[in-house]
């Protein structure tokens, strides 16, 4: 099953996604794809990967690290699919990065990675974007790098992880304007998502709905106000995303969904 | 944790490395070196996860296989009004208020990359013992801020000696990333931490705000 959260009305739901163009709220209405807005499927904690794909580390001459290069994105960042990322005036380079998603279905500490599966809901997928300009080298890669409001697009939907057999085995590919840059597989994984949730587990508490952001590989290229970018992994989803300006986000585009998030969990 | 904070400062907690003055002066000759080339030129931030929250009076687990571990005394500020491209005259209107944080992290032998490891496991984030309100702070850039272990004043500084005020940090993150109501600032360490062990009382006392406190425990 496809797990959603979605807006209908001004009231957040969670929804399950029937059909091509169809959701079911827990109530048992049907709606259409386009009465509702997506939100991020889950709102926990990410744990995303940096460097976690040989052939992307060798892209940014980097060696491959020999422990889990993980940083750290709270809920302000995530938007949801179909939604507007935006890209900030006077920056020479902006770039995707479409990357599996493991979403934490029980509290997971101390977990052995061979049990490492059981802990989990299901996967999603994101597109975790960098304005390279603001890399600074300190707790590497920063905040205003990695966790910058609307900046990282997660969705549309959680996939119940018995539905993906090979977790280790899907095409990942981004498509800008159509036209296809990144292409990769996630056996190209340096730790794959056992190894990390043994990793995180082993000195700090998951929790549900926190999430683990598992790289992602080699393609990386520049992308503007206009251009619509979509993030796709077989047998997972497909994320669409429209980059917009910094003018027009402010304008028209920074809607209050975080604090909507914070009032839910609280 | 007292109900004030717990309604009212359960967002996300923010830390701000390197921000007292002469902690940031101690480093300055290294970080012209590898792998850092140049000074920070922005604030550096860092994520306390919610695993990591924890109360006044509850014990802090030393963690097993961990040789050294430390507090990390500092002034939390709560955020009450959503903060999104603030202008620094404007700043301390999204405050909330203020309370103490007790920053717990193994020691950091480098700034380079996220310390995931370092500060975000399992109550490393003491908050408490109450939110005082914005109004019943005169000054905050003006209060002592003391690190006591087993009754022994260990640390002392002053928040007079924070880099970037608290205007600053929240004009400067608003830039990038809206600040919601509940997120906690947590405005940085003064220099000089000190290891704890197990079985210690470990205080955090700043002017104004009370006195948080927390027993290390083994685990």
């Amino acid at each position: 099953m496809k797990h959603a959260r979605i807006r209908y009305q001004g009231q957040v739901h969670q929804a399950l996604v029937t059909g091509p163009n169809t959701l079911q709220l827990e109530d048992g209405r049907v709606l259409a794809e386009d009465q509702v807005q997506w939100l991020p499927p889950a709102t926990g904690t990410m744990f995303a990967l940096g460097l976690n794909y040989a052939d992307h580390a060798a892209e940014l001459a980097f060696k491959p690290p020999t422990e889990p290069l993980v940083f750290i994105k709270s809920p302000g960042t995530y938007t949801g699919h179909k939604q507007v990322t935006w890209r900030p005036d006077n920056v020479a380079y902006m770039h995707y990065e479409c990357e599996l998603v493991a979403v934490i279905g029980k509290t997971a500490r101390n977990v052995k990675r061979e049990d490492a599966l059981d802990y989990l809901a299901g996967y999603t997928l994101c597109n975790d974007y960098a304005i390279r300009d603001y890399l600074e080298n300190y707790y590497r890669p920063n905040l205003r790098v990695k966790n910058r409001d609307a900046t990282t697009p997660v969705g549309p939907w959680i996939i119940d992880a018995a539905q993906v057999p090979e977790p280790n085995n899907l095409t990942l590919r981004t498509w800008v304007n159509g036209e296809l840059r990144q292409q990769g597989s996630t056996a190209d994984m340096i730790f794959d998502i056992p190894y990390l949730i043994e990793y995180l587990s082993g000195f700090m508490t998951l929790q549900p709905g926190d999430m683990i952001a598992t790289g992602t590989p080699e393609g990386l290229s520049d992308v503007v106000p206009g251009d619509e970018v979509v993030v796709e992994i077989e047998g997972i989803g497909r994320l669409v995303n429209r980059i917009v300006s910094e003018s027009e986000f402010f304008t028209h585009h920074a809607h209050p969904e975080p604090t909507a998030v914070a009032k839910e969990h609280a | 944790m007292s109900r004030a904070l717990n309604d009212h400062a359960g967002g996300t907690l923010f830390g701000v490395a390197l921000n007292y003055q002469g902690l940031l002066q101690s480093h300055l000759q290294s970080f012209t070196q590898p792998p850092y080339q140049k000074p920070p030129v922005k604030p550096v931030l860092f994520i306390k996860t919610p695993n990591t929250r924890n109360s006044h009076e509850a014990p802090v687990v030393f963690p097993q296989g961990v040789e050294r571990l430390q507090p990390g005394p500092a002034l939390g500020v709560v955020i009450g009004k959503r903060a999104s491209r603030v202008r620094l005259e404007d700043a301390l209107e999204h405050v909330a208020g203020y309370t103490i944080v007790n920053e717990f992290s193994l020691p950091e032998d480098s700034y380079y990359r996220p310390a995931v490891k370092a500060k975000c496991r399992d109550g490393f984030c003491a908050l408490g013992p109450e939110l005082v309100p914005a109004a019943e702070v005169a000054d905050p850039h003006a209060l002592s801020l003391e690190l006591w272990v087993n009754g022994e004043r260990v640390q002392h500084n002053s928040t007079a000696n924070l880099v970037r005020s608290i205007p600053q940090l929240i004009a400067e993150i608003s830039e990038f990333m809206t600040l919601h109501p509940g997120d906690v600032l947590i405005t940085g360490t003064p220099e000089g931490r000190v290891d704890v062990r197990p079985g210690d009382r470990v205080e955090v006392q700043i002017s104004g705000l009370g006195r948080l406190a927390n027993t290390i425990v083994a685990e």
